[in-house]
């Protein structure tokens, strides 16, 4: 009988085991299996050169709209006619949200209710709907929106191939859709509003961190996980900037977002190789702990990249780090609803309205590492401005 | 038993007595000379005291570990309690210093409760351990997620922290002497100790027998539960350094259950219980960390880990069977 027990749990163990291997895919870091470490491998196959190309000039373009508030301006727009949304107020504006599972969404969420705030007088009520990160679940959010009598619908699609059909249903049902964030496969939304993008992103990470350190030196890259087109556009942007450059790849090393799993890579690599002279990440969130590594093994921190999250923004001034953020900036929230007030006033809105996608470096650092905002606040938020600052945000 | 174990041994593999620590010294010894050999400055101390302290969580799991396992049973809920740990400490911490001691208090608790939990349900309800202890770490991690709504919150505070990331610099002689190593050298005497005392011969007893030990007026339950709340109270520990180590993360614990289990089994200790020392438990422990730094060495991808630690429990139950069957 106890041998009986004894196999049947292991056969459990064994099975568990295998479920609680969540590394993902790890085939695809190419470079991780090599000892010597063999580069930057194949290119992503989510790269699309012309999509690279129309991003990279985009970061040199100059913003149409008003000084210093990015959350209102535009590159290179296309207007469209809104003027058969034209209606009067006060509205009510409904809003899918694909979930609130992460940092970033948590902060952008908060700035999009301020700026529903600040905007009061003119909407009568804002009705949010939590996908929790599931895409049948905003299926059904958005059918349920369809039905209460919404004068405008703001959708951040969990993800794009799947939610294409219910905002095309939506905007068949004559109301104006306002998509955010991650796209559709569909042009029937009035207007797609994102910054630049993960090229970008990517591009401006990778050639900081190449043109600061030395020349043929070691370069880990840490991605969180394969196959989300934000972030594999990321890297292969970045692909793009190494290979050119020349640089030694010598890991590209999923981290799953999770600062434990960060450190030890970090960790092994420095024990494997004795130095590494830069790191590239295609998020920020576990930037610290990648600095911490390198403090924690008494090594200096080579060039790094992060985000624009408070506890990199802090580490990077306190240990006065050469480092750099491009952002994903969570202003973009704000965006969708004051779109919602022009296309209901019947104004012309920019159709895509790609945001600028700032950078923050040495030079204006000091103005977004605010001490006393906490350490997963993103910095990029445009939210200075608005009710409830800073308490709401804390 | 011992009777049994004084015949002439028919397979090469029991040349040594079941539970004896020459097997893991050996292959310690082994894996230490493969690491001179590629990686030299590895075996420097500051290197080698940095390596022990980073292994101490799963060492201290290990110890957790080896008094349930020795007793007849699992744990397979330490790895996500490892993680419920570290996210309530960053929620109620919340990066306020002051906070530090009574979590810290708070999470010994924690660990005992559950363990205690997990002994009652097994012992007293008779629900079989890894059942319970499946359950118990399915609740942990629904709970955590459910509390957390996903995305973890709060931050620790680096008082908190410095447990598991902080050292005494400059020790001559030694360099850098982490105070995880000080956690690591308390609990190993501790551990080392309670499995010599009664109660530690009664456990292995316990696993070995439940009839007899019963028959012979040992309280099985008792004994199993103080098993269980000690696995526990380890969990909580190696928390407690893991959160100090990386931060506030969600998967602090994952995979631990099946690390500590293979570095039990890896030291010699019998899955089913009876046979095994605790510090043979901890050594397999440090043998498993040491194996996969080599094979970090080697660039061998950390994806192989949980092939590695499948393979090392299959055979290991497959050389306890053989020579359980032929006795």
């Amino acid at each position: 009988m106890r041998r009986t027990i004894t196999v049947l749990a292991v056969g459990t163990l064994l099975v568990l085991t295998g479920c609680a291997t969540d590394e993902p895919a790890t085939a695809p870091s190419a470079a991780a299996s090599g000892p010597a470490g063999s580069g930057t491998g194949e290119q992503s196959k989510f790269f699309v050169q012309a999509d690279y190309d129309r991003e990279l000039a985009l970061l040199d373009a100059t913003p149409a709209g008003p000084d210093g508030k990015p959350w209102e301006q535009a590159l290179q727009p296309t207007m469209v006619d809104t003027a058969k949304f034209k209606k009067a107020g006060p509205h009510k504006i409904c809003f899918s949200n694909a979930g609130l599972n992460n940092p970033w969404r948590q902060v952008g969420f908060k700035t999009m209710q301020a700026e529903v705030d600040a905007q009061r007088s003119r909407i009568e009520q804002f009705v949010h709907i939590d996908a929790e990160g599931k895409d049948q679940k905003q299926i059904a959010d958005i059918n349920d929106l369809l039905g209460k009598g919404c004068d405008a619908l703001i959708v951040s699609p969990n993800t794009t191939a799947t939610l294409t059909p219910a905002v095309e249903s939506a905007c068949k049902k004559g109301l104006p859709v306002i998509v955010f964030d991650r796209g559709v496969d569909t042009t029937c939304p009035v207007t797609f509003v994102n910054p630049i993008g993960g090229y970008g992103f990517g591009h401006v990470a990778a050639e900081f961190v190449s043109g600061n350190m030395k020349p043929g030196g070691k370069v880990l890259a840490l991605r969180i996980l394969p196959g989300v087109d934000v972030l594999e556009t990321r890297w292969s942007a970045a692909k793009v900037a190494f290979d050119k450059a020349g640089v030694n790849v010598v890991g590209v090393e999923f981290t799953d977002g999770d600062p434990a799993k960060t450190k030890k890579i970090v960790n092994d690599y420095l024990q494997r190789y004795g130095t590494i002279d830069g790191v590239w990440m295609d998020a920020g969130a576990v930037a610290v702990a990648a600095v911490e590594a390198f403090l924690d093994a008494g090594q200096p921190v080579p060039p790094i990249n992060g985000e624009d999250q408070l506890d990199f923004l802090k580490l990077w001034k306190d240990r006065k780090l050469t480092a750099i953020a491009p952002t994903y900036p969570t202003y973009q929230w704000r965006t969708p609803v004051i779109a919602a007030l022009k296309i209901l006033d019947g104004e012309q809105v920019p159709s895509p309205w790609k945001l600028p996608q700032p950078t923050i470096t040495q030079e204006n650092l000091a103005q977004y590492a605010d001490p006393d905002m906490p350490p997963l606040h993103y910095a990029m938020c445009g939210c200075t401005d608005l009710p409830g600052y800073p308490d709401r945000w804390k | 038993m011992e009777i049994a174990e004084r015949r002439p041994l028919p397979l090469r593999l029991r040349r040594f007595r079941a539970g004896s620590l020459v097997p893991i010294v050996m292959l310690l010894a082994v894996l230490l000379v493969l690491i001179a050999v590629r990686q030299p400055n590895f075996l420097a101390p500051p290197s080698l005291l940095s390596f022990l302290g980073r292994s101490t969580p799963i060492i201290l799991l290990a110890a957790g570990q080896y008094f349930v396992i020795v007793s007849g049973e699992f744990d397979l809920s330490v790895g996500s309690l490892v993680t419920a740990q570290v996210v309530v400490a960053a929620r109620l911490i919340d990066s306020e210093p002051s906070r530090t001691w009574p979590v810290v208090a708070l999470l010994l608790t924690f660990g005992i409760l559950v363990g205690l939990i997990n002994g009652l349900v097994t012992t007293r309800l008779r629900v079989p351990s890894f059942i319970t202890t499946l359950g118990m770490f399915l609740i942990l991690v629904g709970a955590v997620y459910l509390w957390s709504d996903g995305a973890p919150k709060g931050g620790l505070s680096e008082e908190f922290r410095r447990f598991g990331r902080r050292a005494f610099e400059d020790v001559p002689g030694l360099g850098r002497v982490q105070y995880a190593l000080l956690v690591l050298l308390a609990v190993a005497t501790a551990a080392v100790l309670l499995s010599r005392s009664d109660f530690g011969r009664t456990l292995v007893a316990v696993g070995g027998n439940p009839r007899t030990a019963e028959l012979s007026g040992v309280r099985v339950w008792r004994a199993k539960t103080i098993a269980f709340v000690l696995s526990g109270l380890a969990a909580a520990l190696a928390a407690i350094l893991l959160g100090g180590y990386s931060g506030v993360s969600f998967q602090a614990g994952a995979g631990l259950e099946f690390a500590a289990i293979t570095a039990v089994v890896l030291g010699g200790v019998a899955l089913g219980g009876g046979r095994g020392s605790v510090f043979g438990a901890m050594l397999g422990a440090l043998t498993l960390e040491m194996l996969f730094a080599l094979l970090n060495f080697y660039g061998v991808s950390g994806a192989l880990k949980s092939t590695v630690q499948g393979a090392i429990i299959l055979l290991a139950v497959a050389v306890s069977s053989v020579r359980s069957t032929s006795r």
